[in-house]
C-alpha cells in the first residue's frame, strides 16, 4: 500500500510517494536526499522546526525571533513554546546566540535569529 | 547635488542581492535606500524557515536570509539609507526622497533599480456591514505586530483567504496561544502552498474551509464573530449554508499587488497581468537606465527566486553602465490557455548567458497537464510538472541554444493536456 505526502522541508514541496520496502520505506518523487529522510521520519516519528520570539530588554524591538537549531519531536511543539515564553533575553543578542540549551533534553538547541 | 552610479529603490531581498551583483559586476557607486528602520524588507517579519537552500545551501529563516545579504554588504562600498522614502524619480533619474536624518534629498542616478516590493490587498476583499469593528487585520499586519512587535492581536480568530502569509499565520498565532476555528476560501482551491497546509493547518487540525466566505462581520467596537457561508460556483453565498463563528480576530490573506506608484508617476507603463512593470531578459524598463525586480514586478511566493530576479537586475545595470546593453528585443512573451502571465515581457538574446528562465502562473488548477512554448506553431519547449497551481510560479528555463536557432517573433505560452 503507498503513501503520498508533501514534502516541507523546503519550499518546493516535492510530492512524495512512499512504498513499504522491508522494515522501512522506498521513497519517490523527492528532488533531494533530504526529502527521503523527512518522509520516513514523517512514518515513524514526525518532527518540525519551531520558530517563534522571545522578549528582549534593550533591543529595537521588544521581541527578537528564534528557531530550534534542528527539527524536534512534534509533540513537544507546546512545551518548547511554554519554555519560552518565560525567557527574557538582555541585548546585545547576536544571531546564533543560544537563547535555551538542549530545549526539553531533546539535544537540540534554541537560538536567535536576528540581532537585537 | 549627490550622484551615484546606481540608486536602489527598496532595501528586501531584490534591491540587496541587485546592489550586490552589480558592485560583483564593477559597479562601485551603488546607494540603496529603504523607508523601514532596517534592511531586508518583508523578510524580517517572516520567521519561520525555509528559505535560502537555493542561494545558500542552507534552511534558513526570514530574518537570517535577510541578514545574510546585509552581512556581503560590509566587504563592498555600497552605501545604505534608512528610514528614507523615496517620492519620486524623474525623467532625468533624479531620486527625490526624504530621509529622517537628511531631511528632503535630490539625488543624480546614472542608473535605478525599483524593489518596491508590494502591499497586501485590502480593500474589496470584505464588505463590513454596520459598525466597523476593531480586531481586523491583514494578515502581514498581525505578522508584524507578534514577530517584531510582540504584540498578539487576538485569541480566536477566522481568517479569509489561504494565502501562504494567511496559512502561516493560523500556526502562528495557535503557538502563540490563539485558537484559529478556520480558513475560509473563496476558491474551491488553495492560493497557499502545499507544503503550508499541510504544516500550518493540517498539524494543528486548522480547518480549511474551501469554496467559502466570510459574509459579515459582528460586533460594535470588537470584533464578536462572522458568519461564514458556501459559495456556489459563480462564487455567490448559498443563504442556507449561513453559520455564525464567534471569534474576536479577523485576517485577511487575499493577496498582494506590487507597489508601483513611482514606476507610474516615472512614466512606465505598468501590465495588467502582473500589476508591475513591463521588463526585458535583465529586467530592464521601458525607461532607459531604470530596472525592476522583485515583489514590484510580479508577485513571487519563493524570495529565492526573488533574490535570482536581483542578480539579472544587478548584471543588467552594469551592462547599462558600461554601454553594453542592446535595447531593442528579439523576443516577446505572451500567455496563452490557462496562463494568467509571463516574466519576462521581452527578450534579447545578445544579453542572455546560457539560458532565459521565464516566470508565469497558470489560471487554475492542472491535473495531468504540461506547459508548452510555441513560436508561430512551432514547439519551442515543454515543461512537466506532476501538478500545476495557481499558487505555485512556474520557471520555465529555455536554453540559449534553443532560443538561438528561432526566428523572431512571440513566443506563446499555454497549458496542454497531456
Ligand atoms: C507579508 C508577506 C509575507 C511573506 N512571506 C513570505 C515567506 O514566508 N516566504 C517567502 O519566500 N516569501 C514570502 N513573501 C514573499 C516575499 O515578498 C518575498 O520573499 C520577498 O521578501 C520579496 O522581496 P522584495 O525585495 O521584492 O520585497 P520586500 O521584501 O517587500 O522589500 C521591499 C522593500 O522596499 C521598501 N520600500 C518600498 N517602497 C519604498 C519607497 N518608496 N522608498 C524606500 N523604500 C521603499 C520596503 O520598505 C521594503 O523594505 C511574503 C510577502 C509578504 C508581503
Ligand atoms: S525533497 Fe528536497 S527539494 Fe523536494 S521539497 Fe523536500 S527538501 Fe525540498
Amino acid at each position: 500500500m503507498s503513501k503520498e505526502m508533501t514534502c516541507i522541508v523546503c519550499p518546493l514541496g516535492c510530492h512524495l510517494t512512499l512504498e513499504p520496502e522491508g522494515e522501512s520505506f522506498a521513497v519517490s518523487g523527492n528532488k533531494c536526499q533530504r526529502g527521503k529522510k523527512y518522509a520516513i521520519e514523517e512514518m515513524i516519528a514526525p518532527k518540525r522546526v519551531i520558530t517563534s520570539t522571545v522578549a528582549v530588554d534593550g533591543g529595537s524591538y521588544p521581541v527578537i525571533s528564534v528557531k530550534t537549531q534542528a527539527a524536534v519531536p512534534k509533540e513537544l511543539i507546546f512545551e518548547v513554546m511554554e519554555d519560552l515564553s518565560a525567557v527574557m533575553m538582555k541585548a546585545p543578542v547576536q544571531v546564533g546566540d543560544v537563547v535555551i540549551a538542549n530545549v526539553r533534553d531533546t539535544g537540540v538547541d534554541v537560538i536567535a535569529t536576528r540581532n537585537a | 547635488m549627490l550622484k551615484y552610479e546606481l540608486v536602489v529603490v527598496g532595501g528586501g531581498p531584490a534591491g540587496l542581492s541587485a546592489a550586490v551583483e552589480a558592485y560583483e559586476q564593477g559597479v562601485r557607486k551603488i546607494l540603496i535606500l529603504e523607508r523601514d528602520k532596517e534592511l531586508g524588507g518583508i523578510l524580517n517579519q517572516c520567521i519561520h524557515n525555509g528559505f535560502g537552500l537555493h542561494r545558500f545551501k542552507e534552511e534558513l529563516t526570514g530574518p537570517e536570509y535577510s541578514l545574510r545579504y546585509i552581512d556581503l554588504l560590509k566587504d563592498t562600498t555600497i552605501e545604505t539609507l534608512t528610514d528614507t522614502m523615496v517620492l519620486e524619480i524623474s525623467e532625468e533619474k533624479v531620486v527625490r526622497a526624504i530621509s529622517a536624518e537628511r531631511g528632503y534629498m535630490e539625488i543624480e542616478a546614472e542608473a535605478v533599480v525599483f524593489s518596491m516590493g508590494c502591499r497586501e490587498r485590502t480593500r474589496g476583499a470584505i464588505q463590513l456591514q454596520g459598525d466597523r469593528p476593531a480586531g481586523v487585520f491583514t494578515a502581514g499586519t498581525a505578522q508584524r505586530f507578534i514577530n517584531m512587535e510582540g504584540y498578539m492581536p487576538g485569541k480566536r480568530v477566522v481568517i479569509l483567504g489561504s494565502g501562504d502569509i494567511g496559512l502561516i499565520m493560523a500556526r502562528r498565532m495557535t503557538f502563540e496561544g490563539a485558537k484559529v476555528e478556520a480558513v475560509c476560501e473563496l476558491m474551491p482551491y488553495s492560493n497557499g502552498l502545499t507544503r503550508n497546509i499541510v504544516q500550518c493547518l493540517d498539524d494543528y487540525e486548522i480547518p480549511l474551509m474551501l469554496s467559502h466566505t466570510i459574509v459579515k462581520v459582528h460586533g460594535k467596537s470588537r470584533v464578536e464573530g462572522v458568519t461564514i457561508a458556501k459559495v456556489d460556483e459563480n462564487l455567490r453565498p448559498i443563504p442556507e449554508t449561513y453559520r455564525r463563528i464567534d471569534c474576536d480576530t479577523v485576517l485577511l490573506s487575499v493577496g498582494l499587488i506590487p507597489e508601483n506608484e513611482i514606476t507610474q508617476n516615472a512614466g512606465i507603463a505598468v501590465d495588467p497581468r502582473t500589476s508591475g512593470p513591463k521588463v526585458g531578459e535583465l529586467r530592464q524598463t521601458e525607461m532607459e537606465g531604470v530596472f525592476a525586480c522583485g515583489n514590484v514586478v510580479h508577485v513571487h511566493d519563493l524570495v529565492d527566486f526573488v533574490s535570482e530576479e536581483g542578480v539579472l537586475s544587478g548584471r543588467g545595470v552594469a551592462k547599462y553602465l558600461k554601454g553594453e546593453l542592446e535595447t531593442t528585443s528579439n523576443f516577446s512573451t505572451a500567455n496563452g490557455e490557462g496562463i494568467g502571465y509571463v516574466v519576462p515581457q521581452t527578450v534579447n538574446m545578445s544579453n542572455v548567458d546560457d539560458q532565459v528562465t521565464f516566470y508565469m502562473r497558470v489560471r487554475s488548477v492542472y491535473d495531468r497537464h504540461i506547459v508548452r512554448a510555441y513560436l508561430g506553431d512551432t514547439l519551442v519547449a515543454e515543461k512537466k510538472e506532476r501538478k500545476f497551481l495557481p499558487a505555485e510560479m512556474v520557471n520555465f528555463k529555455i536554453k540559449k541554444d534553443i532560443l538561438s536557432n528561432l526566428a523572431d517573433g512571440e513566443i506563446r505560452f499555454v497549458v496542454e493536456e497531456v
